[in-house]
């Protein structure tokens, strides 16, 4: 809301400055958005001139030399271009130095040889309307060289206020003033419309009103007027309004504007004879009817809008738009004022059905309060009479009427303290609440309070009370204290420590996370060649979304780690190691199935070249392993794999990831086919449910003791089918090994000349060692012995020499 | 001269002779001469036997350092007087190998960490909840008027008429109370989504939200406790600034302004307009209130009694603090996944 601060200061005006008062408001919570300066800077140089002779410029046809008065000892000479100069005229003069509202600093100049000492001011030029036809010519009167600021409203500080929804009082100058008056303790003037010339006794000159949506329309009022002249307005009041940031228009219509900035109630302005049968119907509108609006559209309706019928059908949108059948013309001269009550909710949804937002409905969606209708009708009325030459037919049409008092509140000033830790006094809360216009009564220690009609709808309780006092008072005042925290922990729980662990544990290894969509497109589920049934392809569908390919729920993180390394690819960066820690969604029968994924993908080398040279290791299968082996063993989680194809993996490369029975997820390279569909090389890929790692992942460890003998160690070299997992030759190893065997590590698998076709050699590190004494080299042979026994019974293998 | 000062004296002389050696040949004399079977530390050590049993222990183990110094000695100066050999000089230029790089958590993921250290610092537990929400947790527990715009389907990813993608943290604050009973200190991180997409809007960012409820509350302890938020996250002599706004689901309702770490009350050094603060001398970085006792109605069955429980809620944006803090200029780049961005942050 823009708030013109010269106008507010007509009713309250602290010795602030406007970057004072904007601060002191924005503590009290009207906050000063921004602030900037309507019209001419400043003041200065500004003022008054008397033309006391006009010439043609000898050098241009366009170009008048006058010899204007500006209350200096010798007239000045200004060089003026306007076709409606004329000697006897007053003026507004802007001298050498003057700061012009377009940002201009006027200096003296030559024109086409003949020095101006300054500028005779349009309209336009001092942002007072739009006319630059010409010069301003003014009334008669003032003394030259009087300040213009004296005589017209030169320019203004404006401030824009942001107004919470709870509080439309506020979208009208006299409730910021109101607030400026209990935030600053500066007097508050009487309300504009304490001067009402208006009636209530009349029947408003014969005009009917019914209403038949009265749920949609709780109040609708209207006066009369006759003898209007419609015209331009003073400049004091277009002024205003362009300040404001409203256009003016004519005289009636920013009678109307004028009020609504001050009082927050918007009005409209029907002229009478052109409003058929002099009677007005407030209805619902029906489904399919139509209406031609103002701004030349035909609009489609329904019955959530309501609609003004005259005896020829319908005339406008209520609230919303006015209809051209009878809008105020230059030839007007009775007029049917309008100010009425709507429901702000369905005026908020009409709006933005009908994709028309106005001052006026922004005002109505907030719930205005039905007392304001009558405010408004007061300020305009006087407006139109003394602007518009009009008169006011006696009586007041008023439908619907008031409503409810607001009921009486009770404030217990021990319960403010208790709930904002303070130390404020009931005499401050009382006069806090007084200055904002409710009634309060001391009884018995308790404030009895009276809320005013326009904060009925945001003070209904006690804590509503509370908020007040607290926002005037200042929170700044507050002091900053810590709470009890009774039974308060501040731990993380294990499934929350094995998260940070886990992408710690992929973050030291080098790998960089990524922050995917959750968001992704239906198409993802065939490019993934999922078949038809696979559970993946149970997603959650939005059903709004921003777009068709942003409209299921991500079943995997696949999806937002394909899309980053594409992206990354893309720009040239030929490694990519990457990985995501969040959330999942498939559709449940409840919400949804979401479960916290880990993810990691790799493409390109699995890990950076050194200058030392040695093979490249490319990102596959057991680069990708070697991940997940750390982030399960950080886990403590026993894991295996199994064999299992997944339509998104390369076939023979993939298999699940187990504890025990359970699955946890998936590891794999991805399908060709599928890796180029987002432009990828070979690509590994794991995912887990963090959530089942975190269960299956071992507790507090008890301590294992370790024995001091000397370990015997052994390097075998086993040669077996190629067809024989490695997994199962170590599992049968440390089977046969018995309980002294302590490490089996592989270090090396060949095939080639060396061994069968068809076979390959394992090298296996073995490391023997008793906790109870050290073991003969005899000792060591019998495991060996039985190791061998053990491969060449289960495998088909045998020991080479 | 007892045999303690002789050994000493032994020690000293076959030092200085070590150090003094100038070529292998040399030492190996020297080491043939201190410590050869027939020289005479060993004979003194061989002859310990044969002393006052209170001299044998002392004897014996001085005896013994000094043999194991001397050895160790003497390797030292072969080793040195084999020099050029084993002094071979390295490139220390070059990098590291195998190379060890750096990777690095989102800063998202860092920032919200950081937030989420703080409070737990301050003794707030972590709740979670879905991301897929009952429209009553999402909207009605937390006294959202039925006509609220927020509810429009133009503000409000919707699933089904019940169901919508969660657009605050909030509904886990009522899973939280309905869980557990006052007292309650909890902050709930987490995704949410709104459908907005421009440079300062984006459909889905993360939020961290916080709930107190004790015994005796107050708003002074919602100022306290944003107050150590604001020092530990932008720095320790930041002040906050309470300004009254309004929220349904608090009364009173606050917005937060944390003191710019970017300039003096809005000025840069050169005098310039700080273009962090746009010359406020403050950044807002979240909103926080005094629970509504409608929200309390709610869960009042859960030990939750809007009559006598006070609590205080506040909510921040994970990326606007990110933004804040690092100069983020658009909030797309956290979701571009540019390697080049992701480089810059959360280093381990
Ligand atoms: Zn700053």
């Amino acid at each position: 809301m823009l708030v013109p601060v010269e106008w507010l200061r007509e009713y309250c005006d602290p010795p602030l400055s406007t970057e004072e008062l904007a601060a002191r408001l924005t503590l009290t919570g009207t906050k000063d958005e921004r602030s900037f300066r309507y019209g001419a800077k400043k003041p200065d140089h500004l003022v008054v001139g008397f033309v006391r002779s006009v010439a043609q410029h000898p050098n241009a046809d366009r170009l008048r030399v006058c010899t204007v008065d500006v209350g200096e000892a010798e007239p000045v000479t200004i060089v003026c271009g306007a076709p409606n100069v004329a000697a006897g005229q007053t003026v507004a003069v802007a001298r050498p130095g003057a700061e012009l509202p377009d940002g201009r600093t006027l200096t003296a100049a030559k024109l086409r040889g003949i020095v101006s000492e300054g500028m005779i001011l349009s309209e336009d030029e001092l942002a007072l309307g739009s006319d630059h036809s010409g010069i301003l010519v003014l009334a008669q009167g003032p003394t030259p060289g009087t300040p213009l600021s004296e005589v017209l409203p030169s320019g203004t500080d404006v401030i824009e206020f942001e107004i919470t929804p709870n509080r439309p009082d506020c979208l009208g100058i006299y409730g910021i003033a109101r607030e400026a008056h209990a935030s600053t303790a500066a007097p508050l003037a009487a309300p504009p419309w304490s001067d009402d010339p208006g009636t209530f006794s009349g029947d408003a000159g014969g005009v009917k009103v019914t209403v038949e949506c009265p749920d949609l329309c709780p109040r609708f009022t209207a006066r009369v007027f006759d003898q209007v002249t419609i015209g331009e307005s003073p400049l004091w009041l277009k002024a205003r309004l362009l300040a404001a940031g409203m256009r003016p228009i004519s005289n009636v219509v920013d009678s109307t504007n004028y009020a609504m900035l001050l009082s927050g109630q918007p009005l409209h302005a029907f002229d009478l004879d052109r409003v058929a049968g002099a009677e007005l119907t407030i209805r619902r509108a029906r489904a399919g009817e139509t209406l031609e609006t103002l701004d030349g559209q035909v609009r489609e309706l329904d019955s959530d809008l309501v609609v003004i019928d005259d005896a020829d059908g319908p005339t406008s949108i209520a609230a919303i738009m006015g209809g051209a059948r009878s809008e105020v013309s230059d030839s007007t001269t009775r007029i049917l004022l309008e100010a009425a009550n709507w429901d702000g909710a369905n005026i908020q949804r009409s709006a933005l059905r009908l994709g028309l937002r106005s001052e006026a409905s922004a005002r109505f969606e907030k719930g205005l309060s039905p007392g304001q209708t009558l405010e408004a009708l007061a300020v305009t009325t006087k407006l139109l009479i003394d602007l518009c030459g009009a008169r006011v037919l006696p009586g007041t049409i008023d439908v619907g009427g008031p409503g409810p008092d607001a009921p009486q509140l009770t404030l217990q000033p021990d319960r403010v303290n208790r709930l904002l830790g303070s130390e404020i006094p009931s005499e401050r809360c009382e006069e806090i609440l007084a200055a904002l216009g409710f009634d309060v009564l001391e009884v018995d220690g308790a404030l009895r309070v009276h809320v005013p009609h326009f904060r009925r709808r945001d003070v209904t309780r006690e804590v509503d009370l509370i908020e007040e006092v607290a926002r005037i008072d200042g929170l700044d005042r507050l002091p900053a204290t810590l709470p009890p925290r009774n039974g308060a922990a501040g731990l993380l729980t294990q499934p929350q420590r094995l998260r940070r662990l886990a992408e710690d544990a992929l973050a030291a290894r080098g790998l960089s996370e990524i922050v995917g969509w959750s968001f992704a497109d239906p198409a993802l589920l065939d490019r993934l060649r999922l078949p038809a049934g696979d559970r993946m392809r149970n997603v959650v569908t939005i059903d709004n979304p921003l777009s068709q390919s942003l409209s299921i729920m991500r079943p995997t993180l696949l999806a937002s780690l394909l899309d980053a390394a594409r992206y990354n690819v893309s720009r040239d960066v030929d490694d990519v190691r990457i990985f995501e820690s969040g959330t999942v969604y498939r559709a449940a029968d409840v919400l949804a199935d979401e479960h916290h994924a880990l993810g990691v993908l790799l493409t390109g080398a699995a890990a950076p070249a050194s200058w030392r040279g040695g093979p490249r290791h490319e990102a596959d299968f057991f680069a990708a392993k070697g991940l997940l082996e750390a982030v399960l063993g950080i886990a403590g989680v026993e894991f295996s794999l199994e064999r299992t194809d997944w339509a998104f993996l390369y076939p023979g490369r993939s298999a699940a990831v187990l504890a025990g029975e359970q699955r946890l997820g998936f590891i794999g390279e991805l399908h060709p086919g599928v890796a180029a569909l987002w432009e990828l090389g070979a690509t590994a890929v794991w995912a887990l449910d963090l959530g089942l790692v975190a269960g299956a992942a071992a507790s507090t460890t008890a301590y294992k003791a370790f024995a001091s003998f000397p370990a015997l160690r052994e390097d075998l070299a086993i040669v077996v089918p190629e067809t024989v997992a490695v997994g199962d030759v170590i599992a049968t190893v440390r089977a046969a090994g018995g309980r002294d065997l302590e490490t089996v590590e592989l270090f090396d698998v060949y095939a080639g000349e060396q061994v069968l076709p068809g076979h390959v050699s394992l090298a296996l590190h073995l490391e023997f060692r008793a906790d109870d004494r050290t073991l003969t080299d005899d000792e060591v042979a019998t495991e060996r012995a039985a190791i061998a026994k053990a491969l060449a019974e289960r495998h088909g293998g045998e020991l080479r020499a | 001269m007892t045999a303690l000062d002789r050994i000493a004296e032994l020690q000293r002389e076959a030092e200085a002779a070590i150090a003094g050696a100038t070529d292998p040949k040399q030492l190996e004399g020297l080491r043939l001469h201190y410590l050869g079977r027939k020289s005479e530390l060993p004979m003194l050590l061989r002859g310990v036997g044969s002393l006052d049993p209170s001299q044998r222990v002392a004897v014996g183990s001085a005896g013994n350092q000094t043999r194991k110094q001397l050895e160790a000695m003497i390797s030292a100066r072969e080793a040195e007087l084999a020099g050029g050999e084993i002094g071979e000089r390295l490139d220390i230029s070059l990098p590291g190998s195998p190379p060890a790089p750096t990777g690095h958590l989102h800063l998202i993921t860092e920032t919200r960490r950081d937030i989420e250290d703080v409070f737990l610092g301050l003794g707030f537990s972590i709740a979670e909840g879905p991301e897929v929400e009952h429209v009553e947790y999402n909207f009605d527990a937390l006294n959202t008027d039925l006509t609220h715009p927020s509810r429009a389907r133009t503000d409000t990813f919707y699933i089904d008429d019940a169901t919508v993608l969660r657009v605050h943290t909030s509904p886990v604050q009522v899973r939280a109370m309905i869980a557990q009973p006052p007292p309650l200190y909890v902050i709930a991180p987490g995704r949410v989504y709104r459908p907005d997409n421009d440079a300062t809007h984006t459909p889905q960012f993360h939020q961290i939200e916080g709930l107190a409820v004790d015994d005796g509350v107050t708003l002074a302890d919602l100022k306290g406790t944003l107050l150590a938020f604001a020092r530990q996250i932008f720095g320790e002599d930041r002040e906050v600034l309470l300004r009254p706004h309004y929220f349904p689901f608090t009364e009173p309702s606050v917005e937060v302004d944390v003191s710019c770490f970017n300039c003096a009350s809005g000025y840069l050094r050169d005098g310039s307009l700080c273009p962090l603060c746009k010359g406020s001398g403050w950044l807002e970085v979240l909103g926080a209130g005094m629970v509504d006792p409608n929200v309390f109605a709610y869960v009042k069955d859960y030990g939750y009694d809007p009559e006598s429980v006070t609590g205080f809620a506040f909510g921040m944006g994970i990326e606007r603090i990110a933004m804040l803090r690092h100069g983020i200029p658009d909030l797309r780049l956290y979701f571009d996944n540019d390697l080049r961005f992701l480089r810059q942050f959360g280093a381990r």
